[in-house]
């Protein structure tokens, strides 16, 4: 569940949106992190669309997600971990290798330029 | 013995599955279990063993380096089937109200509808005098192999007591550990089980080439003991010999006394008593494996243990299944000799005929029982070259009529015959024929792991695992199909077919080379390869925008990220050469930034616990003094190790610093398939190791030897002999040619020496590209290397250069504070990431 320009058409009452950066700061394909609430979130671009999931590698319990390398598998899209490969689907956030592992995910807005991101109230 | 009708499952859905327990989880417990279906059954395993199933007929591997996992079975495993464990040993049997107790850290006690007991066999001690001393061990559990490898530490030499093949088996894991070892053996031959005369007399010639001691004939009377530590073993006709550690695998005995107390049949020499379902006198309880008593037989062997194992399942499941009996038919590799035997191997069958085969040139011994008229393979034995076993094993069972003469099945070929088995057995302890895997090749598996999830050939001793390999190969070859060396799911190409792709096409971008020739978005394998291929080719600024996302985090960072998301940082120190001005920068920089400093195996200083937002302040330190990215993060040119050469040491021949640094520096940055590494050594006594390198170059009075393809790590390799008595022009011509060839033509993330193992020819073939311009490459590739140094950049200074590039080295795009979960201790005066169980302690200490 991540960036949908028409997500914030609908009302989500619980959510609120932090700006955490300009669109253009972050490089296409990459990634950054981002402070949101005290939570460490890794938000990614992949042309026009952003994604943003945890930045802890639950694999490693470092805070590298947003270091890593983007990709698709199949039909889907995917970031891999930098430390040991691990991958996870990048709106999902489900493991690639272990499917009770997930990473958190967050809603995200784009707003004139910005990229702001939801969590809970 | 009459037919057993099979059991019925429970009609009824609702019946809650029936309860399976299941004494004992060796190689045939195992199977037992994986070969149930697991939703029909509550199946709960009893291991005494500290650790589940694993391959016994693999022992000895234990002491190899690097130590092969023989596990069969994981708890995690377990639990996806549903398959609860409980160690300890099953002490009580309650047939009446049919429960096991357990007496493990705690007691169980465990109801079952059937019990299984797959308790194996323990080793036979013969009952002389001493064998409890110090120093006597048996060999039968990875604990057993632990406890022989802590007394081998105190010995010097070792005997084995038997000579059969757990005997010979028990000889290979005193020789790993580096033992002086002697087999000693009751009767007058080796393995007198499995071998007739002739067949013993050339196995022991082989093993005594090898330097093991052979006694045979030799009854052991007394361990011989002083102060408490076996000496030796005294014989009965009055001889000694001396040792100072006993392995006894004389044998086996069935582990059948729980079976014994509980009222269970068993046979007058051991054994639970079986019928053809496996079904002990008690028809709620089973046997299976070694601790089983069939028709009067115990079989020492997995094979037949398996068979057992498939036979129960099927039965409780409901099918009809029978176990009448198994072929003991087996081939082995004892001591790295192959021995085989098949059918009536000794000549058993009232009326037959032997015709054998010794040959005292090769070390081989043939030996095929024929039935009277000549006509049919009834059985044989193979030692020093089994490789006819599958089709003459399958002569035999098949009772074929010859149509050739008999002799010539256990002649060597004549180079050039190819042997022509039609159908071949591959593998024995599964049955699986060559029909069944090339119909497998042909329904679509197209690799070796996809042969044994799907014929379970390979999936027993693995003896036949190199010719399932063979096989596909040239199964896939016939089909006119490519092995699969697809990059990934993104590239159909190689990373040669790649490199060629993008060279000959001119692709400067990861977009033009995704267009062209790939699908999707790339993932972790294929960006990195492009975006190396690209670098090694226009060398340009590898965190241009075009090239940023294709990089792994260490060159997406010039640094080597580490286990808590910290970085190292090393500089260049070319040749391990470094001014003490240089050393005291090093040193106050990781003062400054409290690194953790560590000297590393190529010479240089390793800076390590940097946060991303540091690294630009520590290279403009770095770089200031003069000092230049090492690419100790790159798949490229690490170092040039060098010892101090002809300039301070009284045995150098030749200035092996100063070529080291000239090296170093030439061929630094350069973006290669994997890691390089390269030495000088000044004199043949090769201080700098430089045989362990990709490249390394050796002083003589003649000239520089060049040396190519070695290196450390997982698999050790000597670096070997290019050419010698090189002047330094000529090296490094030579050089240059080597290391463009290599990275054109190399797989991804292969070695050099992986890389010239595969190359077709060989080293005679590179030296004919590299030398004599064989392909008439070598003005190019020394081009190529021009065009890399002329465009060398240090990406650290280019780093510091573009504040759009420096935007990327922070924590967060949003604060300018470090990542608060990066937490460090002291350990010897500096520090070093916490461990997961620091932490609470650490946050209670910030409470205070």
């Amino acid at each position: 569940m991540t960036q949908l320009q028409n997500t914030y058409a609908r009302p989500r009452p619980q959510l609120a949106f932090t700006r955490v950066c300009a669109l253009t700061e972050i490089p296409d394909q990459l990634g950054v992190c981002a402070l949101v609430g005290g939570q460490q979130v890794a938000v990614f671009r992949l042309g026009a669309q952003v994604y943003a999931l945890g930045n802890r590698d639950p694999f490693t319990g470092a805070n590298v997600i947003s270091r890593g390398l983007t990709g698709s598998y199949g039909e889907r899209l995917k970031v891999v971990s930098p430390l040991l490969k691990h991958g996870f689907d990048l709106e999902t956030g489900l493991s690639l290798d272990k499917p009770e592992v997930a990473l958190p995910t967050y809603p995200v807005r784009l707003e004139g330029g910005d990229v702001w991101i939801g969590l809970p109230d | 013995m009459p037919p057993i009708p099979p059991i019925a499952l429970p009609a009824d859905p609702t019946c809650p599955p029936r309860r399976v327990v299941v004494i004992g989880n060796g190689m045939v417990g195992h199977r037992f279990v994986e070969s149930l279906t697991p939703s029909a059954f509550a199946v709960t395993v009893i291991s005494e063993e500290p650790r589940l199933a694993y391959d016994r007929v693999h022992l000895s591997a234990h002491f190899d380096e690097p130590r092969p996992d023989l596990a069969l079975a994981t708890e995690a495993g377990y639990a996806a089937l549903g398959v609860k464990v409980v160690y300890g040993r099953a002490e009580h049997v309650d047939r009446e109200a049919k429960t096991v107790t357990v007496r493990g850290q705690t007691e169980t006690t465990l109801e079952y509808d059937a019990l299984v007991f797959a308790s194996g066999s323990s080793p036979f001690v013969p009952p002389v005098p001493g064998k409890n001393a110090p120093g006597c061990f048996v060999y039968r559990t990875l604990e057993d192999l632990e406890a022989i490898r802590a007394g081998a530490l105190k010995s010097r030499v070792g005997v084995v007591i038997g000579g059969g093949l757990l005997g010979l088996e028990a000889a290979g894991a005193l020789r790993k550990l580096g033992l002086e070892t002697h087999v000693v053996e009751f009767a007058a031959q080796l393995m007198p089980a499995q071998l007739d005369e002739g067949g013993g007399a050339v196995l022991r010639g082989i093993i005594e080439e090898l330097g093991i001691g052979v006694h045979t004939a030799k009854a052991t009377s007394e361990i011989t003991v002083e102060g408490g530590q076996v000496t030796g073993l005294a014989f009965s006709d009055g001889t000694h010999l001396a040792a100072d550690l006993v392995v006894f695998s004389a044998g086996i005995r069935p582990r059948d006394d729980l079976a014994r107390a509980c009222g269970l049949a068993t046979g007058e020499r051991g054994g639970i008593v079986i019928d053809d379902g496996c079904a002990t006198s008690d028809p709620a309880v089973y046997a299976v494996g070694e601790c089983a008593l069939h028709a009067g037989r115990i079989y020492g062997l997995v094979a037949p243990g398996y068979q057992m194992a498939r036979v129960l399942a099927a039965r409780l499941s409901g099918e009809d299944s029978s176990f009448t009996g198994a072929d003991l038919s087996t081939k082995l590799k004892l001591l790295g000799v192959e021995v085989a035997s098949f059918g009536d191997a000794k000549g058993a069958t009232p009326g037959s005929r032997a015709l054998s085969l010794t040959d005292n040139v090769r070390g081989t011994y043939k030996k095929l029982t024929l039935s009277e008229d000549g006509t049919t393979v009834l059985g044989g034995l193979l030692v020093g070259d089994s490789s006819a076993y599958g089709d003459l094993l399958d002569l035999t069972l098949s009772q074929t009529v010859l149509t050739v003469p008999p002799e010539t099945l256990i002649v060597p070929l004549l180079p050039g015959v190819a042997a022509a088995p039609a159908n071949a057995l591959i593998c024995s302890c599964e049955g699986v024929r060559a029909s069944t895997l090339i119909d497998a090749v042909q329904g679509g598996v197209c690799d070796v792991a996809g042969l044994k999830k799907c014929t379970l050939a390979g999936t027993g001793c693995g003896g036949c695992v190199p010719q399932l390999h063979d096989l596909l190969g040239a199964e896939l070859l016939r089909l006119g199909k490519a092995v699969d060396r697809s990059l990934c799911e993104h590239f159909v190409h190689s990373r040669q077919e790649l490199f060629d792709l993008i060279r000959v096409h001119g692709h400067q971008t990861w977009n033009a080379v995704l267009a062209a020739h790939g699908t999707g978005q790339g993932c972790e394998v294929c960006k990195p390869a492009v975006g190396s291929i690209l670098a090694s080719l226009y060398n340009e600024y590898i965190l241009k925008p075009a090239h940023a996302p294709l990089q792994d985090t260490n060159d997406a960072y010039l640094a080597n990220i580490q286990k808590n998301g910290t970085y190292s940082v090393m500089p260049r120190v070319a040749g391990g050469e470094i001014t003490p001005g240089k050393l005291i920068v090093l040193g106050e920089v990781a003062r400054k930034y409290d690194l953790y400093c560590k000297i590393t195996g190529g010479q240089r200083i390793d800076l390590l616990g940097a946060r991303l937002e540091q690294l630009p302040a520590i290279w403009r330190e770095l770089v200031e003094a003069g000092f230049e990215s090492g690419h100790a993060y790159g798949k490229s040119l690490r170092t040039v190790k060098s010892c101090v050469g002809d300039t301070w040491c009284r045995y150098g021949v030749q200035d092996s610093t100063s070529l080291a640094i000239q090296l170093e520096l030439r061929y630094r940055g350069l973006r290669s398939p994997h890691k390089l590494k390269g030495g000088v050594s000044g004199c043949t006594r090769e201080c700098a190791e430089t045989r362990g390198k990709d490249f390394g170059v050796i002083a003589t009075e003649q000239g520089w030897n060049l040396y190519v393809s070695g290196n450390g790590g997982v698999t050790p390799k000597h670096a070997v002999l290019l050419a010698e008595g090189l002047d330094t022009a000529t090296l490094i011509k030579y050089l240059d040619r080597f290391l463009m060839y290599y990275v054109r033509t190399a797989g991804r993330l292969e070695r050099t020496s992986t890389w010239l193992e595969k190359l077709p020819g060989g080293l005679d073939y590179l030296r004919g590209v590299i030398i004599d311009d064989a392909l008439g490459l070598c003005t190019e590739l020394e081009a190529a290397m021009q065009r890399h140094i002329g465009t060398y950049q240090d990406e650290w200074a280019t780093t510091l250069a573009d504040p759009d590039k420096l935007a990327r080295f922070r924590s967060f795009v949003n604060a300018d504070t470090p990542d608060p979960d990066i937490v460090f201790v002291e350990e010897r005066e500096q520090r070093r990431p916490a461990y997961e169980h620091e932490l609470p302690l650490l946050a209670m200490a910030g409470t205070d």
